[in-house]
């Protein structure tokens, strides 16, 4: 189907991750015109990602759990109409107007603006239109700094996840996978699968403070079971799990050779004296995840503070955000898991299709996707709690300590900018110091940043205005201007190649992202 | 029990190709990233940061943390983990802000 025959969209959907694949799904099933945009090559997002079909994996569901779940969808995504856009880096969402203001098209159509290529370097510039959006960009993992952390062999936890599933290497033979949070389990359980002897699993938080939430276990037999298989997997690997514990050091001069392992206290502070050292070869570390939600912010929509110190967007019932015709599904809500995320794809693909086609939507099926979501969310909202970072995690930092990875910022300036310069918040931090002015824009170390700026009080980040979700090349900027702003059009088809790869408009060059 | 990701997912890739970092050969696999076929031999370091010269390699895995630019067939700034290996692609350790070799 040419893609100029069927623009403006009725739904155009950012992501094809669990949410966004059930979200094109059912709006197409409903009668829908659907885009659906990813950055990757493949469907799948974070929790179903696979190997390339050219690594011939007979098995990939050794990897996952609820992989009919995935094969379901992609089958359903064959047979209809949707248009899926894969290698498109979305990097602004604008609305337009009457008046046209705002880079919009002018018309009250959303525009989805992206690049393309496998990391955005194709430098074609698409857009696409369409009458709804949904959100569904998943989340990253949230990452705090450490001594040593900065060593090659150290690698996120969900970063050695996403490596084994769609590339089936590992970054070591011995393999500590610590940090917090659940995802921590499925990490070690997978590594050792594939062959990793894992030497410890280290949670900074305690899995008994889940029996504080004992309603949303019991409504959600499905997350202790989840547990439960990791669990076993564990067991017969024999990986020992140490609880309220974490990697305070890692040891090496240009890789991972061992890490120091110390007990922590109820707030996160290490405790003295406790400190083990375990040969290993690298580190896997993570500590719980961010929702991705930059483009939404953009636009201004409402945020919500999760307890976990992290923010996900504000939605209302049906998963709308606070701004009209802009939904939100997966965990850009809330972190929450893939079955969560494709409940609350189907929930918004029903109510935006009402809403588009203007008939209402059955209201049994609602109901009962609701019923359900409601649910899992108190799971999710109770995870978050458990897994929330203590107070006293500074403590492990020494003033030599890189906080930034970008920018190599340690930690001893910004204590600097906050004690002697008076810096109160991430971003007086950042204007001093550079902290979170790199390429990544402050992704990997804005949550710390913005911990050691409020000393503590209050972990909760700032809701990030990043103007760009992705580093665009300045050419595809310049096409906005132009008259016609190119639109989408067949992958590789024939689109104007602006040329002129000389610098991107973020990254640490020129950063537009600074305020 | 699996000794290997490749035995565990029982894959069967298609045929093994070259590409060379800093020179030396390494064999990728077809559908492997560049990051994910330099892991595949051992080597984890192909950047060094701009101030203090330190080895970096793939961190998030997801194209997030920008920490695995690499200098791929001449081009700086391409995230390893994103980017597929191609047969006969050439990858440099990228120094500082990449642009060193480009003069600009
Ligand atoms: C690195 C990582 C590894 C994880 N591994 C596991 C695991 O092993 N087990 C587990 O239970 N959970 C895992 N999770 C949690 C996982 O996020 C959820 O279980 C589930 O995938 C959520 O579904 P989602 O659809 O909300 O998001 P995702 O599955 O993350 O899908 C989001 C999609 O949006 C795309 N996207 C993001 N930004 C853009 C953009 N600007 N333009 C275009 N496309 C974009 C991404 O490429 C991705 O495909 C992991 C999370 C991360 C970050
Ligand atoms: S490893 Fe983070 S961007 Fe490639």
């Amino acid at each position: 189907m040419p893609l100029s025959a069927s623009e403006p969209y009725d739904l155009a959907v950012i992501g094809a991750g669990s949410a966004g694949l059930a979200g094109a799904v059912a709006g197409s099933e409903l009668g829908l015109s659907v885009a659906l945009l990813d950055t990757s090559a493949q469907t799948g997002g974070q929790f179903y990602r696979a190997p390339a079909p050219t690594l011939g994996a007979v098995r990939p569901e050794a990897l996952h759990h609820d992989w009919s779940a995935y094969t379901d969808l992609r089958r359903r995504l064959a047979r209809s109409d949707v248009r899926h856009l894969p290698g498109h880096h979305v990097w602004s969402v604008t609305k337009g107007d009457e008046e046209g203001v705002g880079g919009g098209a002018g018309d009250g159509l959303w525009a989805v603006h992206a690049v393309t290529g496998a990391d955005g370097s194709g430098e074609r510039p698409v857009r696409v239109r369409a009458r709804a959006v949904l959100l569904a960009t998943g989340a990253y993992e949230r990452q705090l700094p450490f001594p040593g952390w900065m060593l090659p062999g150290v690698v996120g936890a969900g970063g050695a996840q996403a490596m084994l599933k769609s590339g089936l290497v590992l970054p070591g033979r011995h393999v500590v996978v610590a940090g917090s949070g659940p995802l921590l389990l499925a990490v070690a359980s997978s590594l050792a699968a594939a062959g990793a002897r894992v030497p410890a699993v280290v949670e900074a938080s305690g899995y008994l403070r889940y029996a504080r939430y004992p309603r949303a276990l019991a409504t959600n037999p499905h997350k202790a079971a989840e547990a439960l298989i990791h669990g076993a997997a564990l067991l017969r690997h024999r990986v020992r799990v140490r609880v309220r514990s974490a990697v305070t050091e890692v040891h090496g001069t240009d890789r991972v050779e061992a890490v120091t392992v110390t007990r922590l206290d109820r707030d996160w502070r290490p405790v003295r004296g406790t400190g083990r050292r375990i040969a290993c070869d690298a580190l896997a570390v993570g500590h719980g995840l961010v929702p991705q939600i930059e483009l939404a912010t953009a636009l201004g929509c409402a945020t919500r503070p999760l307890s976990d110190g992290t923010r996900a967007l504000a939605l209302d019932g049906l998963q709308e955000t606070s701004v009209r015709g802009l939904w939100a599904a997966g965990e850009t809500g809330g972190v929450g898991g893939a079955q969560l995320a494709r409940l609350e794809g189907e929930l918004a693909a029903v109510t935006v299709a009402a809403r588009v086609l203007g008939r209402p939507a059955h209201g049994g099926r609602v109901r009962e996707l609701r019923r359900r979501r409601d649910r899992m969310r108190a799971f999710a909202d109770a995870m978050a709690a458990v897994h929330a970072p203590g107070r006293g995690w500074p403590r492990w930092l020494t003033d030599d300590t890189d906080v930034c990875r970008c920018e190599e910022v340690t930690a001893g300036r910004i204590r600097e900018a906050i004690e002697d310069l008076g810096a109160r918040d991430a971003r007086s931090v950042k204007l001093l110091t550079r902290a979170g002015m790199g390429w990544c824009q402050g992704r990997m170390c804005g949550s710390a940043v913005a911990c050691l700026a409020t000393r503590g009080h209050t972990a909760e980040p700032p809701a990030e205005r990043r103007p760009f979700a992705t580093p665009v090349p300045l050419s595809a900027l310049a096409a906005l201007d132009g008259p016609a702003a190119p639109l989408a059009t067949e992958p590789g088809g024939p689109a104007d190649e602006p040329g002129g790869r000389t610098t991107t408009a973020s990254g640490p060059d020129a950063s537009p992202g600074d305020g | 029990m699996a000794r290997t990701p490749a035995e565990l997912v029982g894959a069967q890739p298609g045929p093994p190709f070259r590409i060379t970092f800093d020179g030396r050969p390494v064999t990728a696999l077809p559908g492997q990233s560049v990051a994910a076929a330099l892991w595949g031999a051992g080597i984890l370091a192909w950047r060094t940061t701009r101030v203090g010269g330190r080895p970096r390699g793939a961190f998030c895995g997801i194209g997030q943390c920008y920490d695995c630019l690499a200098t791929i067939n001449g081009e700086p700034n391409r995230r390893a983990c994103l980017v597929p290996a191609r047969p006969g692609d050439a990858i440099t350790t990228q120094e500082g802000h990449g642009r060193a070799a480009l003069g600009v």
